[in-house]
């Protein structure tokens, strides 16, 4: 299994965020109780799909997310399935305490579907690159938080939030990323995946960085260093049987996220390893700054959101060992 | 100082440009406010390029902060940076980022981009004018899909209730938003009607004729005990005929071929430039 080689080169790159498009077009032919809301940016969050096929459930609220989570609230109340989507800044950040008392404290069954997370939001620059929606949704009780890596992950995820039952916030990007699950990849809430196996050291990723992860671990395997990589889509409820077993197994974790180091993967990761397992840890993330304009390529470079910076960590730890 | 009319026109040259150069960016809300910002510029605003923190300066906030290149383009014409910067705008480590940062752009006054803050910013700013018994104006563009925000309105309440008269607001009235025209997508009307309900006094202007808006910045400064909002009718992508009141020209750059039409379009006016 180590030996596995991904064709980097011609490897199909989708956005998540087109994946989620689709993905509500297919939920919203099965089930008529989906409806979906936008704040002005259907065409960039890809909800125009549905709202094309089913004009009649979907609600542009116009530029007012806050507004637009209290009537996800309202229709989730009310027995509807509401997915409610803009920018992960003004999603998770501006309607944040709405998010907090209307949806999670209310344990109402609304989904947020966030799009352009992260820096590789590219030239918008750093006003509309979320690095901290995870910190602000995983610190939420009763909220469910999930990061697809690809496109396949990313319908599987979509499904499962509308089949779960209680507030889901998903994290998708607006940069095309390599597919790297084949249709018959299985995601479930609650549950990390081991993606590639190997005794030195653990890498455990989320969202863009599970790619680069695997880029790494090809890398250090030519080196000698077998790494085991995690797919961690399931941030919160975070599966710990699995975090804690891969740390048993090679007693270096690394952790990958195009996220804030502070509050995100790498926190969660530190917090169960801490109380239960302690192994040498290292968090790449980008390091507690605010992010810029720029190519979304050169920004994941210049902030280390790279296999490059992975592979550095893996033998940083590997040292503490 | 040169012909405000002039001005407007280069703005908008030099919108095409830096947007072609960049590869991404607003053009549509950037084109709709040309005029508006060239008469705030270039005879309207009291400011000296060579210190932009002059305390006693008049501030202007981008509330719709997408438009950032009209106000670069305003910014460098009146000398607060070398116009060659605005070919770098959001270029990797390039001080010009996609919305304005008032940390790293000379003569921006507050950072923006999440749409309806930079007003309540802005009203803020006013009211330290009064504690501070300062003579300086603060002046603030918004958008007619931002008005959709909450925030919005919030602060138009407090402009009103702490009798910022100091404050003077010009709403971008072009009838589009991102996802189509503001009255399908959220309608505001009758918005008028709305801000002098919130206790402001209201001037409807042709946003694109600069003595019209030359006189209502005026009869504003003599408006006291409240603050003003001058609704300024434009057309998105005024001046690139291909852009005009088209939706889809919101948030996308121009090809090198299309800035190359728009430009002709641009410099083809009354006098050559
Ligand atoms: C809080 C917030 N929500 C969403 C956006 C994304 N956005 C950028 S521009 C825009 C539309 C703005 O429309 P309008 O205010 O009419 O501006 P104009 O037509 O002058 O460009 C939207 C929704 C944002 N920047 N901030
Ligand atoms: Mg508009």
């Amino acid at each position: 299994m180590s030996e596995q080689q991904i064709d980097w080169k011609n490897i199909k790159k989708i956005a998540t965020r087109e994946a989620y498009g689709q993905a509500l077009v297919q939920l919203g032919e099965d089930n008529p109780d989906i409806v979906v809301l936008d704040a002005d940016l259907a065409k960039s969050t890809k909800t125009s799909d549905f709202a094309q096929a089913f004009p009649n459930r979907f609600f542009d609220m116009g530029i007012a997310e806050q507004n637009m989570i209290g009537f996800a609230a309202g229709l989730a109340a009310a027995g509807k399935i509401p997915f409610a989507s803009s920018f992960a800044v003004f999603a998770a950040g501006r309607a944040f305490e709405q998010i907090r008392n209307s949806v999670a404290y209310a344990q109402l069954n609304v989904k947020i579907a966030a799009t352009h997370a992260g820096i590789s939001v590219g030239e918008d620059g750093g006003s509309h690159q979320a690095i901290e929606d995870l910190a602000l949704m995983r610190s939420l009780p009763q909220m469910t938080v999930l990061v697809p890596a690809d496109a396949t992950e990313t319908k599987q995820v979509i499904k499962a939030a509308a089949a779960y039952q209680g507030p889901v916030y998903i994290r998708m990007g607006r940069l095309a990323v390599p597919v790297l699950f084949a249709e018959n990849y299985q995601f479930s809430i609650g549950k990390a995946n081991i993606i590639r196996e190997g005794q030195d050291a653990a890498i455990i990723a989320n969202g863009l960085m599970v790619a680069e992860a695997l880029k790494a671990a090809e890398v250090l395997f030519a080196k000698g260093i077998n790494t085991t990589v995690v797919n961690c889509a399931s941030l919160k409820p975070l599966d710990k049987d699995t975090i804690l077993k891969v740390a048993r197994q090679t007693g270096a974790v690394v952790t990958a996220e195009e996220h804030n180091i502070i509050g995100g993967l790498g926190s969660a990761v530190a917090e169960v390893l801490s109380e239960n397992y302690p192994v040498p840890l290292y968090r790449v993330g980008i390091k507690d700054t605010f992010g810029e304009s720029g190519s979304p390529e050169e920004l994941l470079q210049k902030y280390g959101l790279t296999s490059t910076a992975i592979i550095q960590a893996v033998e940083t730890v590997l040292k503490r060992k | 100082m040169p012909n405000v009319q002039e001005m407007a026109r280069l703005i908008r040259q030099d919108i095409i440009t830096m947007l072609a150069a960049a590869k991404s960016g607003h053009p549509g809300g950037s084109l709709s406010a040309a005029d508006i910002i060239a008469v705030l510029y270039f005879s309207e605003m009291k400011i000296d390029p060579q210190d932009p923190n002059w305390p006693e300066r008049d501030r202007f906030v981008l509330s719709k902060g997408h438009a950032a290149p009209v106000l670069y383009a305003a910014l460098a014409e009146r000398g607060y940076f070398p116009k060659e910067e605005l070919l770098k705008l959001r270029k990797t480590g390039h001080f010009l980022q996609g919305h304005p940062d008032m940390k790293k752009v000379p003569g921006v006054d507050m950072s923006t981009g999440s749409l309806g803050q930079g007003f309540s910013a802005a009203a803020g700013m006013a009211l330290a004018g009064k504690i501070d018994n300062k003579a300086y104006r603060v002046y603030c563009l918004l958008g007619d899909g931002e008005v959709g925000e909450g925030i919005v309105w919030e602060a138009a309440m407090a402009a009103a209730h702490y009798k910022l008269d100091n404050l003077l607001v010009i709403l971008d009235y072009n009838g589009l938003q991102i996802d189509g025209p503001v009255q399908e997508v959220m309608n505001s009307e009758p918005l008028a009607d709305k801000w002098r309900a919130f206790g402001w006094n209201v001037m409807e202007v042709d946003g694109h004729d600069i003595d019209e808006l030359t006189a209502s910045l005026q009869a504003a400064r003599n408006t006291t005990g409240k603050p003003t909002i001058i609704i300024a009718k434009t057309v998105k992508g005024k001046g690139v005929s291909f852009m005009e009141n088209q939706v889809g020209w919101h948030g996308n750059a121009p090809s090198k071929e299309q800035a190359e039409a728009a430009l002709a379009e641009l410099k083809g006016g009354n006098n050559n430039v």
